[in-house]
């Protein structure tokens, strides 16, 4: 016996609403995985080279903590996360006052590690080229500044479209998306700064 | 066979207009983001680099048919398998298994396109431009006369003989910037299945009421994330290393061979799992509708499917037992590449279930599915004989092994594969395709398959290492290398059949109407092809074969859930 | 051979079972237009065929990793002689440290008694890219990778020359990195080691061709590359030449030694295996006859 298929669509029994995660949120949750791959990569390539230098620089006689960028960088998470909250209950001018908080943190912390890093060329001459050690740390702390550049550009956007007054709660969840990436490069800086600054010296 | 009728929807799509320019066809080919055009135009790329790589893998069996041979010269010879390899594994493989996803997912779950459509376009375009870079280095540097500078540093492109200083010049580099590209485009296209998968089932869609493809595609996908990323970090190395003076494999100055090693194989083994897993999806829809019967075990193959993809990251240096790691290091990757085994196992033995107690129609796909499981069969065996690391100490990089792993990618992968392209051509395209060459197709392969691949591990055994331009006589080597050649033309034969039947039957083929199978997911619910929209109303089901349901109300699914 | 029987019943079981019920339960054209029973799965039998793999595994696994342990994590025994591997492209080096010995490209070794073994350790590196040495007859392949040190053991218990070849892709000449191990009875190593040790022959007993030979050798490129002990040549770029005539073959196996081979491969290495990193040395005809005379003393 054939049913016709005007019987598409199937009457369903189903009574509880038919929720599914939003879409953004499971994107940037495929790139989080996809990049920590990465990341993990340069940082295996780190600790197997740790003490192989034939020559040149070591991390403990080159390295300081960098604190105050860190404190910085950690910062701006929470201050985009407050941003995320202020748009979603509609609050605009706080939004952007936290999204230009963010943004200027990020920079601070990208300005500290390019003090660092002019330091460590011009007084420590230690480059990429130099022995293992430059190798890798160069790689994988310019690996994560990158990341850092990319997403202060998306949030200085962002911060673009708020100073004109075009961000409204309907985009709330995708200032979270972009939100996510920002928390996953602080993430990332928090096991950067233990392997580099802390085990490695 | 009953079939179901499909909703006629009033489709105003241009697709339908008949007539227009053939520049406002390019234009629209070129710019679309619908999850079917992107999907053929990966499936057609990925064929024609089929034919390509096919004539680059004549070339090295006409150059080994005879010992001393002067056919190509070493240069030339090393650069064509480096090609063959590189193409088939990331032009060929991945785009035609995207294309397949990419088309199918959205019908099988009731969606209407992927979730981020420009970004799909993006990933085909890159992936396309790559292996466009990756062929413009036959011609770049002193052209084609002298093979320009294609790779020739072999598809796994071993440091440190991909240093600068081995490597002079471009083609370790066109090697690593196309394959690079196209990881970004299988990422991209990676991260779109698996946000269409989770977020945009229809209604009633449960995870656990998902066609086994698009399980498959879910776990492939995010197989694709933590497999393909250590490549790009490892060629991100290997360009800082070769361009700006690092030493991450520079062994010269400390660095270490063997991390290439490791991180390439870190990508390199789940790959051939993440190319492997669309085949056993093909095989998971094929399987049922032509043996008439649900799937056998489904909670255990979704099971066995998630396994193997997390085991899949566990083994990876069982391509590296003669680099020296140890005793105990050898031994735990024998362990899990033999535990792999047992949920690979258990797909087989529910495929096998599956055809116990059916009615199996020997149609085009049902015939390359049984070659598939006899011949998968047969290449996991092997896999096990080469887990078994003295095994390997001997066989690894010899013929055995290149055997072994053409007879997953040719005669599991390509097999499966065909069996796809006879069964959605109808979908795709509103005609059926003639059954007399496609059994022509089917016999010519599998007979060229078997001469090759079969013969294939003798040399391997008797001492034949891979990768070499010649060899000399007396080492009992010859005859099968004639008998691996002759088989080679049969399987040329049997796809010319294939490409023309696969033109012939778009303009002669038979109507075949929205379901010719009389099978029992969405995508048979709609026209053959689908309109632009997929669905008139977007469907809601009740169990995993709402066509089942449909057509056989007195015993639904939906009553054994 | 378990591995090998175990799969091959798998195979035989798994393939028979599959081919019964394709016959069995083909679709005959006087069937019925019914649908056969729809069977979603069993609980026992998909148990079984989890288990009983699990258990194939697992003893599959046992037996292989006694045979690692047994291969690899033994200690080196005190019978063994030793010898230096080092990969080039593509050409072999091998020195014997105990023994005083430098050669390439064929290696000899000594028989060695089941009863009293003296086997051959090998410790392997490479001077530029990854290799792998194979000789089938004699054990499994080994790689030989550069800043890394591999070992191996050989064991042969009949003499012979066993052939095996590079085995892990190393540049263009990589076919032709030919293996030649000569396993000889302990008095013929020793002979052969004796021979091998002392420095090239000085006296050509009135052999005008080649004592010229030996002065356009030693003004020549040549010195760059190749070492002759004993005289001004100490290049270690290419193979050792001390004893260049000692050897069956030249080029890394893969062309025989004798006179006209050797002129024509000093002249263009290149007209024989393409791509080998040895240049043409530009020599004229004169000079050619002149070393190739010299070359073909050097016992």
């Amino acid at each position: 016996m054939m049913r016709d298929a005007a019987a598409i669509p199937i009457e369903s029994t189903l009574e509880t609403p038919w929720t599914l995660p939003y879409r953004g949120t499971v994107g940037m949750a495929c790139l989080i995985v996809a990049e920590s791959a990465i990341f993990i990569i340069f940082v295996v390539a780190y600790i197997f080279y740790i003490g192989k230098s034939l020559s040149g620089p070591t991390p403990a006689q080159v390295l300081e903590l960098p604190i105050f960028g860190t404190v910085c960088l950690l910062s701006s998470s929470i201050t985009v996360h407050f941003a995320v909250a202020a748009v979603r209950k509609g609050m605009l001018s706080a939004c952007t006052g936290w999204l230009a908080g963010t943004v200027l943190l990020g920079s601070i912390f990208l300005a500290t590690t390019a003090r660092e890093w002019y330091h460590l060329i011009h007084d420590e001459g230690l480059t990429i080229q130099t022995n293992l050690f430059g190798t890798t740390y160069y790689s994988l702390v310019g690996l994560h500044a990158t990341h850092v550049v990319v997403g202060l550009l998306m949030l200085a956007l962002v911060l673009a479209f708020s100073l004109f007054g075009l961000v409204n709660e309907t985009h709330s969840e995708k200032l979270e998306t972009l939100s996510l990436y920002w928390h996953f490069v602080d993430a990332v800086w928090v096991v950067v700064f233990t392997v580099v600054y802390v085990l490695g010296r | 066979m009953s079939t179901t009728h499909a909703v006629e929807g009033i489709d105003e799509t241009l697709a339908t207009q008949q007539g227009r320019p053939p520049m406002n066809v390019v234009y629209e080919w070129l710019t679309t983001v619908d999850h079917k055009k992107i999907g053929l135009m990966y499936i057609a790329y990925a064929l024609v680099f089929l034919l390509i790589g096919g004539v680059e893998a004549m070339l090295i069996r006409i150059q080994l048919a005879i010992p001393n041979n002067h056919f190509v010269s070493p240069q030339v010879f090393n650069q064509l398998f480096t090609m063959h390899g590189t193409t088939m594994v990331f032009f060929v493989g991945m785009p035609v298994l995207f294309g397949f996803g990419n088309y199918l997912v959205p019908l099988m779950i009731g969606a209407r396109d992927m979730a981020f459509p420009r970004l799909n376009a993006f990933s085909f375009w890159v992936s396309a431009f790559a292996g466009l870079l990756l062929y413009f280095s036959y011609v770049g540097a002193s052209g084609l006369y002298a093979a320009g500078s294609a790779p020739d540093v072999g598809w796994f492109a071993y440091a440190p003989l991909t240093a600068k200083v081995f490597s002079p010049g471009h083609s370790t580099d066109y090697w690593t910037l196309a394959v690079f590209l196209s990881g970004i485009g299988s990422i991209g296209t990676a991260l779109n299945i698996v946000t269409t998968i989770v977020c945009m089932r229809c209604r009633g869609m449960k995870m656990s009421r998902m066609p086994l493809l698009v399980w498959l595609y879910l776990v492939m996908a995010s197989l694709v994330f933590v497999t393909v990323s250590p490549l790009t970090a490892a060629q991100i190395m290997l360009t800082l290393d070769r361009y700006i003076g690092s030493h991450f494999f520079d062994t010269q100055a400390g660095g270490s061979a063997v991390l290439w090693m490791h991180f390439f194989w870190i990508f390199g083994h789940p790959e051939v799992y993440v190319l492997v897993l669309p085949a056993f999806a093909f095989v998971n829809e094929i399987v049922p509708v032509f043996s008439r019967k649900a799937i056998f075990g489904y909670p255990a193959m979704v099971a066995a499917s998630v396994g193997i993809g997390f085991i899949s990251l566990s083994v990876w240096a069982h391509h590296m037992f003669t680099v020296g790691m140890g005793a105990a290091a050898n031994t735990f990757f024998v362990f899990s590449t033999m535990v792999i085994s047992v949920p690979t196992g258990i797909k087989i033995f529910n495929w096998l279930a599956t055809i116990w107690g059916g009615k199996v129609i020997f149609a085009t796909p049902m015939l390359f599915c049984v070659a598939f499981l006899f011949q998968f069969l047969v290449a996991g065996l092997t896999g096990i004989m080469l887990s078994a690391a003295p095994f390997d100490w001997q066989l690894g990089n010899s013929y055995f092994v290149v055997a072994h792993f053409h007879y997953v990618l040719v005669g599991a992968i390509v097999t499966a594969l065909f069996g796809a392209l006879y069964y959605w051509y109808p979908k795709i395209t509103g005609r059926v395709m003639s059954e007399t060459l496609g059994k022509w197709h089917f016999w010519l392969f599998v007979i060229g398959f078997h001469l090759t691949f079969d013969f294939m591990h003798v040399p391997g055994m008797l001492g034949m290492p891979r990768r070499i331009y010649t060899y000399e006589a007396g080492r009992g080597w010859e005859g099968w290398n004639l008998i691996v050649g002759v088989g080679a033309v049969f399987q040329a034969a049997g796809i010319l059949c294939f490409v023309y039947n696969l033109i012939e039957s778009y303009f002669k083929g038979k109507e075949a109407g929205h379901d010719p199978w009389d099978a029992w997911t969405l995508e048979w619910s709609t026209t053959s092809p689908p309109p632009d929209y997929n669905f008139a109303v977007l469907p809601t089901v009740n169990s995993r074969r709402p066509l089942w349901d449909l057509k056989h109300p007195e015993d639904p699914d939906s009553d054994y859930e | 051979m378990l591995v090998l029987s175990v799969t091959l019943a798998i195979f035989l079981i798994v393939g028979g079972l599959l081919l019964y019920a394709l016959i069995r339960y083909r679709h005959r054209p006087g069937d019925a237009d019914r649908e056969p029973a729809q069977i979603y799965g069993s609980n026992q039998i998909e148990l079984s065929w989890t288990v009983i793999p699990i258990l194939i595994v697992v003893m599959l696994f046992l037996a292989t990793t006694r045979i690692i342990l047994r291969t690899q994590a033994i200690p080196k025994p005190q019978t063994a002689m030793d010898v230096t591997v080092i990969g080039h492209q593509f050409w072999w080096e091998y020195r014997y440290p105990n023994l005083g010995v430098v050669t390439a490209n064929e290696l000899h070794i000594p028989v060695s008694d089941p009863a009293h073994p003296t086997p051959t350790y090998l410790t392997m590196s490479s001077a530029d890219v990854a290799h792998s040495f194979w000789v089938p007859r004699l054990a499994g392949k080994t790689d030989v990778i550069p800043n890394r040190v591999n070992t191996m053991w050989l064991d042969p218990q009949q003499a012979g020359l066993y052939l095996g070849q590079c085995a892990q892709y190393c540049g263009t000449q990589h076919a032709k990195m030919l293996l030649r191990i000569y396993a000889q009875s302990p008095a013929d190593f020793a002979a052969w080691a004796n021979q091998q040790k002392l420095p090239a022959q000085q006296d050509f007993a009135g052999n005008t061709a080649a004592v010229e030979g030996q002065a356009v050798f030693m003004r020549s490129a040549c010195i760059n590359c190749h070492a002759i002990s004993g005289t001004a040549a100490t290049g270690r770029f290419g193979p050792d030449l001390t004893h260049l005539a000692s050897r069956d073959t030249i080029a890394s196996g893969a062309i025989q030694n004798n006179p006209e081979n050797l002129r024509a491969w000093i002249d263009n290495p290149s007209s024989m295996k393409p791509g080998c990193l040895m240049p043409p040395m530009h020599l004229n005809d004169h000079d050619l006859d002149a070393i190739t005379a010299y070359l073909t003393q050097l016992r």
